[in-house]
Order: structure tokens, then C-alpha cells, then sequence
């Protein structure tokens, strides 16, 4: 019974991953087709030595640790803060959990076009109306732009998962700390942080997983640039691939993100494996 | 005089609270103001948040121009089929790991989780090339079938984690009062069974209608889901607010609906009921 669901991820995990592992040691352009010379490592060596590469490189590891550092802080403090006695909590919850159920272009194209734009945008507005010269977001600070957007999308996501597991804490434990004289800060550190620390690192783990792979937000703001100012790995290999419609080099860059992935995941399934059982 | 200060303090938390909320929504909010406002209120100086003359005629002129309702019965077709396609697959392998438990089923578990860390630029490059060739490329069914695959994982997952909390005992219970296998099927299992699956329908409806991967590099004008479709708007369309605005409103108020009710299930399926 187990059987048809197994084969069918081996499958769409190893006969497209082989055919990706071929290809890189091919010199195959879609544009001259019949022309499927072997080339040895000679496309791993253009990738890796492609200043490009260390450009995507740091923006996808500046990506992951931006975004996650904004949503686990801003995500943990927003739980605690929901967790209090507010009146309206339920309808305050949908608000801060609406922007997870954005879809990727839409929340990029809202935060480019009406807040970032730097001349109908409302930042730009904003700028204005106090004296300031308006920031052209994108052009400028593209990066930065675009792990503002992925975190908008990502917070409610960590705080939702962090109230959910506050809420399962042990009142009487509290309340009992609190009698014994502990102030609001060594609670936090010594009781409510250790409970917190599991559904962190699930937040830590889920997270990772969708943000190596960022792709729509680059797609439709900054399409990488400018130059490669913020081209990820993923936008890098697909840049490579289907708009150079070079196969050998976009398939030897989707190995090595294969392999970058494969190294936090091991990290990461550990951590977990470690939270996991306990 | 203790009870005067914890109002105090709840007033202000509220505020906070609710300050810090709306701060949250307001980019939401925003679209879909100003998907009721005329092109020249869109980016009129100063901007105006409720007092504008409502129009709708920007709903009207997005389906005229592009029509819109194809890209969302696209969104709708992609979405649920690959959703009910994944559970039909992963039913039966998370009822059997649930319920039959092998030695190897923890590790089965643990690689199905790790095949979602597959960057799917690794997987990219062959999976268009056997779509261009078989002529899937910019097809709904080509889209099911990836986003099927795509999500199976979780879908197998949060189904297992539901099972499990089926109690055996009561299997036993209904034979020893005489069920035949059918009747434990329909009137034991089937209503135990039933919220999780739905829970699980739900979440990944949600994930596969916002899934912005696959659906913008195997489709084009034809297939193109919603996510696509609005991707078309990133240049030069986009400088019309209020289109964009009205299409965009559109596309996530369906999800926005079905994902507020589905908050509970979303922690549980998105942590792989590791938290709950």
C-alpha cells in the first residue's frame, strides 16, 4: 500500500536529478541543438570560477539569514505580545496572519509598484511630505528591498507557529517563578525561551527550505539586478538556463545548490532530529 | 487597586496590539482601497485611504483586457487537482505507516521530508525539457502532475500525523461487536478520518494556489494561473495601480478566506506536526 506514493517521489526525485547530473558534463545550448559534445568539468569550472556565483552565493546566504533573523526576533516578540489578554485578539490574529496567504507576485508587485515605486510609491510620498528626498528602493538597495517583502510574507508564518506554541505553556509554572520573585526577564530567558526553543527551530527549518529557493520576488521586482546585486542561486541557474538556454551550465549550477541544499539540510535535519526526540 | 493596573496595562497592550496589526495588513488594506479607485486617485498626491470616488469598473476592464476568469479557473483547476490526485496517492501510504508501522517507517518519513529540500532548480532544466517534449509544457494537466508531486511529501505527512491519532482500540472494539471490514471502513474510520483529510485538503489547496516556482516557469499564455498572471503586470503594466490592484484582490481573496479558517491545521501541517 505504501508502495505507489514511495515510487513516485523516487522517481521525481532521481530520474530528473540523473538526467541534471548528465547534462552538467555536457556542452548543450538549446540554441545550437545536435551539438552534445562531452565536456568534462569544464562547466563546473565556468560556474564556480563565474564571479556571478560568489555574487548569488552571498545574496542567497544574506537572503536566508536577513529574513530569518527579522521573522524569528519580530515573530517571538509578536507572539508574546498576542499571547497577553487583548480585546479583539481573534480579529488582530487575521490581520497579522494575512500576508502568509499573499501570493508571491502579489505581495512583490504591491510593495514595488505602491510603496517602493520612487515616484508614485507611498514611501516615496511619505519622503516627501517630511522634506526628504524619495530612495529609489530597488535600484539602490535592492537586496534589502527584497528580504523586507519575503520577511512581510514570512512573519506571520514564525509568529503564528510561536504562539502556538506558547500557548501550550505551563501556567502554573509562571506563576510560581513569579512568586518566587523572578522578574519579567529571567522569565523569559530560563522559562518561556527553552519551551520556545523546539518550535523555533521547526520555524528555523520550514523557513530554510522555502528560502534558498526564492524565486518570484526576484522575478518580478529586480530580475535579479542590477548587475547581480540581488541574484540568488536559484535565479541564477534559471537565468542560465532558460534565458541563456545554456543546459551543460544551468544544470552544473542546479548541482551545486543541490549540494548547498543538502548541507543545511543536514545541519538542519539534525537540529531537528535532536528536538525532535526529546 | 491591582485589578485598575492590569486594565491599564491591558488598554495598552491593546493598542499595541492592534497598532502593530494593522501596521501588518496595511500593504493588503492598500490594494484593495485602491482597487475601487480611478487610475488618477490611484497615484494622486496626497493619497487619499477612504475619501475617493468608489468605482468598480477596474474589475470589469481586468477581465475585458486579459481575461482574467481563465487565469483563475486555471489557478482553481491546478490547484484542487493536484490536491486531490496527492491525497488519492498519499491516503494509502499514510494510512498503512499509521496504522501498520514497519521498522523502516520512521525512516521513510525522514526521507520523504528530505525530498522537499530538493532545490527545484536542481530538477528544473530535465523536467521542461521532458514537458517541451511531450507536449505538457503550458498544460494544466502538466502542472497537477508537478504540483502533485511538489506536495505529496507534506500531504503524507500531515495525513500520518492525523491517522495516528486514530486509537487502534477501537478497530477492535467494532470487530468484536461484529463489523465486517466494510462497516469498519464507512462507519468507524471513514468519520475519524474525515477531519484530518479535510484539514489536509485545505492547507494544500492554499500552498499549490500560491505556489510561484513551477506554475511561472512551465506555463504561458495558456495554462498560466493566476500567479502567473499577475507576474505579467511586473512591467509596464504595473504602473496601472488600480488594474493591478483589482487583479491582485482577486487573486489572494479567495485564499485569504479559506486560509483564516484554516489557521490551526496550517501550524500542524506546516511544522509536520512537530508543533501543535
Amino acid at each position: 500500500m505504501l508502495s505507489p506514493a514511495v515510487l513516485l517521489l523516487l522517481a521525481w526525485m532521481i530520474v530528473p536529478l540523473t538526467m541534471t547530473i548528465y547534462f552538467s558534463f555536457l556542452r548543450y545550448n538549446l540554441l545550437s541543438p545536435g551539438i552534445n559534445a562531452w565536456a568534462g568539468w569544464s562547466n563546473y569550472q565556468y560556474f564556480l570560477t563565474d564571479p556571478a556565483f560568489f555574487a548569488a552565493l552571498t545574496n542567497t546566504l544574506l537572503l536566508v539569514v536577513g529574513v530569518l533573523l527579522i521573522t524569528v526576533i519580530g515573530g517571538t516578540l509578536l507572539a508574546l505580545l498576542l499571547d497577553q489578554p487583548i480585546w479583539g485578539q481573534g480579529v488582530v490574529r487575521i490581520l497579522v496572519l494575512a500576508p502568509f496567504f499573499v501570493m508571491p507576485t502579489v505581495s512583490a508587485l504591491v510593495w514595488k509598484n505602491m510603496f517602493m515605486n520612487p515616484v508614485n510609491g507611498l514611501f516615496a510620498y511619505a519622503a516627501k511630505a517630511v522634506g526628504l528626498q524619495p530612495f529609489d528602493f530597488l535600484a539602490h538597495a535592492p537586496l534589502a528591498s527584497i528580504i523586507l517583502i519575503v520577511a512581510w510574507q514570512w512573519l506571520p508564518f514564525a509568529a503564528l507557529i510561536l504562539l502556538t506554541a506558547l500557548q501550550s505553556m505551563d501556567q502554573e509554572q509562571m506563576e510560581a517563578s513569579e512568586i518566587d520573585g523572578a522578574g519579567p526577564f529571567s522569565r523569559f530567558f530560563y522559562l518561556v525561551l527553552p519551551h520556545l526553543s523546539r518550535a523555533i527551530t521547526v520555524v528555523i527549518l520550514i523557513q530554510t527550505i522555502f528560502l534558498l529557493s526564492i524565486f518570484a520576488e526576484i522575478l518580478v521586482t529586480t530580475n535579479g539586478g542590477p548587475g547581480y546585486a540581488s541574484t540568488n542561486i536559484t535565479y541564477l541557474v534559471y537565468a542560465q538556463s532558460l534565458l541563456q538556454f545554456d543546459v551543460g551550465g544551468g544544470s552544473a549550477g542546479g548541482i551545486i545548490a543541490v549540494i548547498l541544499a543538502n548541507i543545511v539540510a543536514i545541519f538542519l535535519m539534525r537540529m531537528i532530529g535532536k528536538n525532535l526526540e526529546a | 487597586m491591582a485589578r485598575a493596573i492590569s486594565t491599564r496595562r491591558q488598554i495598552t497592550v491593546t493598542i499595541l496590539a492592534w497598532v502593530i496589526g494593522i501596521t501588518i495588513f496595511f500593504p493588503i488594506l492598500w490594494t484593495i482601497l485602491t482597487s475601487f479607485k480611478t487610475e488618477a486617485e490611484a497615484i494622486a498626491s496626497p493619497p487619499s485611504l477612504f475619501m475617493f470616488d468608489w468605482t468598480l469598473e477596474n474589475y470589469g476592464e481586468v477581465q475585458e483586457r486579459s481575461n482574467y476568469f481563465r487565469h483563475f479557473s486555471n489557478s482553481v483547476i491546478i490547484s484542487l487537482g493536484s490536491t486531490v490526485l496527492g491525497l488519492l496517492i498519499a491516503i494509502p501510504a499514510a494510512w498503512s505507516m499509521a496504522f501498520v508501522p514497519a521498522k523502516r517507517t520512521k525512516d521513510i518519513l525522514m526521507w520523504m521530508l528530505s525530498t522537499k529540500m530538493l532545490p527545484p532548480v536542481g530538477v528544473l532544466i530535465p523536467i521542461y525539457l521532458i514537458f517541451r517534449d511531450t507536449g505538457l509544457l503550458d498544460t494544466r494537466i502538466g502542472l497537477v502532475i508537478v504540483l502533485t508531486l511538489v506536495n505529496l511529501p507534506i500531504i503524507t505527512w500531515m495525513l500520518f500525523t492525523y491517522f495516528r491519532e486514530i486509537p487502534g482500540e477501537i478497530l477492535e472494539a467494532a470487530r468484536m461487536d461484529g463489523a465486517m471490514l466494510w462497516d469498519e471502513i464507512v462507519h468507524v474510520l471513514t468519520p475519524m478520518a474525515i477531519p484530518g483529510i479535510a484539514s489536509t485538503l485545505l492547507l494544500n489547496v492554499i500552498l499549490a494556489w500560491n505556489e510561484a516556482f513551477w506554475t511561472l516557469n512551465l506555463t504561458a499564455a495558456k495554462a498560466a494561473p493566476l500567479t502567473a498572471f499577475i507576474a505579467s503586470y511586473s512591467s509596464p503594466e504595473g504602473l496601472f495601480y488600480a488594474k493591478l490592484s483589482a487583479a491582485s484582490t482577486m487573486a489572494i481573496a479567495p485564499i485569504l478566506i479559506l486560509g483564516w479558517f484554516s489557521q490551526k491545521q496550517l501550524v500542524r501541517g506546516l511544522t509536520f506536526g512537530a508543533v501543535k
